[in-house]
């Protein structure tokens, strides 16, 4: 065992409280050094990339950027009008179709199911292996879906929607869990002996007070779908697209497929408009992820 | 009170997305310039080769900046996807960077699609090495040790493809087997009965990722499309290829002409006959995009077609009304 775990355990028996240790030796410094380096290089590799892709794109911060469609003929002023507004639209639908089945079968498994049934276990155990299942595998099932809904054309925003939902369907379901769980028993408790049923038990007390959890889990899965090419590839969104759609059943493409196309173009022009698109692309990203966090930090609640 | 409070922070909340969706919606009357005269509306369904599709884009931009009515989709799931996806009716064009195979032939006509093939452009494959490298030009023979199947493992020092070529190991770089690109070099070029190159080489679909590989490589090669070099064409040194003619330069003339051999190749589209006959927006579409052929080849940084295939292109568009 080497010096500095040896030391880092003695030193964490001995300051356990504070986290703070007046240890100076060598091997405790060395430790921290180790520490300190993890911590700056994870965050400066993070820095130095966005850094790199927002100089890089730094030239196309224009309107023409949000407003205009992809252009071939002036590749200087090319927009990402239809992948914003195809991402925007499969974001809504994604949260519509998943949002209340998730949260649904949260409350399922955790208000209503009898736990030691083996199909409630097989369930879980189901659910925590889609969570680690690849964004691509759920491409093909969302085709699946469609073939048997009997679309011929799957590049469309039902097609996209449904495998972006069916893709974070299990983190709903498990961070509902989460936060239904964090509810304390007395409120049921007390529900319950006020001679409310279950079900109203369920809808007027646990779910309200769930709320935070399950809106930051809900954001928080949207910000990873709104970043996924490879299932929408798989259902066949096309990359050049120039109207707006319109329904559930208009053709669309999305912004990450049209940077994942572009950045494979040799034209400079391209690449430039490819990386001020990521940043388009980390902004919304960003703006979802400080949503989630003003409303858990609004509607946070302690017993 | 506590629903109350969550109700008052929500209803904000979806308020302020509706309104920047109807914003994003709301300037789109400002596209439509107004002025076009023709009153076709509907919409086409454009996939296949990544490589054709800088065209059939640039196509779709310049027919929707005349008729924004008409609502092309294109998409980019390869030669072979492309074909699939044609074949079965799912699509009205299909992009190709080679003529279509005897399989894809069969799906069609198991499903009753009648198509047409009509030439595009020509686009043609350079062989390019690291500028230091002293080797200015290889034989059909050379390319074929250099890159074929059998060589795999064996060939892998430029004396060994020639004896006068430098002592120095070969770096290869290339397209991955799903792109048209491969597909070109394996089966036209190298025409092994395998129908692959060899496989011991950096693969990548991303061609400014061969670029840096070979220009950062001593020893590099690879091939890609020309316009690529012409991009690069200072980071790189391109082949001049002996197809028993003598050495020939890659360029837009020698490959129009026809002389750039075995390197230069056609680029095409599917075109399904009943849907262009029936669907007045894919009849827009074709028709615009054969009327503007040399503007667009242009724009997709291809080579256009000479007059005699630009002519033979023009019968065959007029034959797809014909049947």
């Amino acid at each position: 065992m080497s010096v500095a775990a040896t030391t880092a355990r003695e030193v964490t028996t001995s300051s356990v409280a504070t986290g703070k240790s007046r240890d100076r030796s060598v091997g405790s410094l060395a430790f921290l050094g180790a520490l300190w380096f993890s911590l700056f290089f994870g965050v400066m590799v993070l820095v130095v990339l966005i850094l790199d892709t927002a100089i890089t794109g730094a030239p196309r911060f224009d309107g023409a950027l949000i407003t205009d469609y992809s252009s071939r003929v002036r590749p200087e002023s090319t927009g990402f009008r239809a992948g914003i507004l195809g991402s925007l639209w499969l974001m809504l639908f994604t949260a519509l179709f998943a949002v209340p089945l998730g949260i649904a079968a949260a409350l399922y498994l955790e208000e209503f199911s009898d736990g030691n049934r083996w199909w409630n276990r097989f369930i879980e155990l189901n659910l925590q292996n889609l969570a680690a299942v690849p964004a691509i595998v759920y491409g093909l099932l969302a085709v699946a879906v469609m073939a048997f809904m009997g679309f011929q054309r799957t590049g469309i925003v039902l097609g996209g929607a449904i495998a972006l939902a069916l893709l974070i369907l299990p983190v709903i379901i498990i961070t509902t869990r989460e936060a239904v769980r964090a509810v304390p028993q007395e409120i049921r408790q007390g529900s319950l002996a006020l001679g409310a049923t279950v079900w109203q038990t369920t809808w007027r007390q646990t779910l309200p007070s769930a709320v935070p959890g399950i809106a930051t889990g809900t954001i928080l899965g949207l910000s990873r779908a709104i970043g996924e090419a490879a299932p929408l590839i798989i259902v066949g969104l096309a990359t050049g697209v120039r109207f707006d759609p319109e329904g559930l059943l208009s053709e669309i493409t999305a912004l990450p497929m049209q940077i994942f196309s572009l950045t494979s173009q040799s034209q400079e022009d391209f690449q430039t408009a490819a990386s001020a698109a990521i940043v388009v692309l980390l902004v919304m990203i960003l703006g979802l992820n400080a949503l989630a966090i003003f409303i858990r930090n609004k509607f946070q609640r302690s017993w | 009170m506590k629903r109350t409070s969550f109700r008052r922070g929500i209803v904000p909340g979806v308020a302020v997305l509706a309104l920047a969706l109807s914003a994003c919606g709301g300037s789109d009357a400002g596209s439509d310039e107004g002025g076009s005269s023709s009153d076709v509306s509907g919409s086409v369904a454009v996939d296949g080769s990544s490589t054709v599709f800088p065209m059939s884009d640039a196509a779709s931009e310049l027919l929707s900046e005349e008729n924004p009515d008409v609502k092309v989709t294109v998409g980019e799931s390869g030669t072979g996807g492309g074909f699939e996806k044609f074949c079965a009716g799912e699509t009205d064009i299909s992009d190709a960077s080679r003529p279509i195979e005897e399989d894809e032939i069969a799906l069609c006509e198991e499903n009753g699609i009648e198509y047409t093939e009509l030439q595009v452009a020509t686009d043609a494959l350079t062989m390019v090495v690291h500028p230091d490298l002293e080797v200015d030009c290889l034989t059909t023979e050379q390319i074929v040790t250099l890159w074929g199947p059998d060589s795999e493992g064996k060939v892998t020092n430029w004396n060994q493809v020639d004896p006068s070529f430098p002592d120095q190991e070969i770096s290869l770089f290339g397209p991955g087997s799903d792109s048209g690109t491969f597909d070109y070099m394996a089966n036209d070029v190298i025409g092994a009965e395998s129908e692959t190159t060899r496989t011991d080489y950096e693969a990548s679909e991303d061609d400014n990722v061969l670029v840096q590989g070979v220009a950062g490589t001593e020893g590099g090669t690879g091939y890609f499309g020309y316009t690529y070099f012409e991009e690069n064409a200072d980071s790189l040194k391109a082949l001049s290829i002996d197809d028993g003619n003598g050495c020939v330069e890659p360029s837009a003339e020698t490959a129009q002409a026809g002389e750039y051999t075995p390197l230069a190749r056609p680029l095409f589209i599917y075109v399904n006959n009943a849907k262009y006959n029936d669907n007045e927006a894919t009849k827009a579409y074709v028709d615009f995009y054969i009327e503007n052929l040399a503007e667009i080849a242009e724009i997709g940084q291809f080579i256009p077609l000479s007059d005699e295939l630009y002519s033979e292109t023009q019968s065959g568009l007029e034959g797809i009304s014909a049947s």
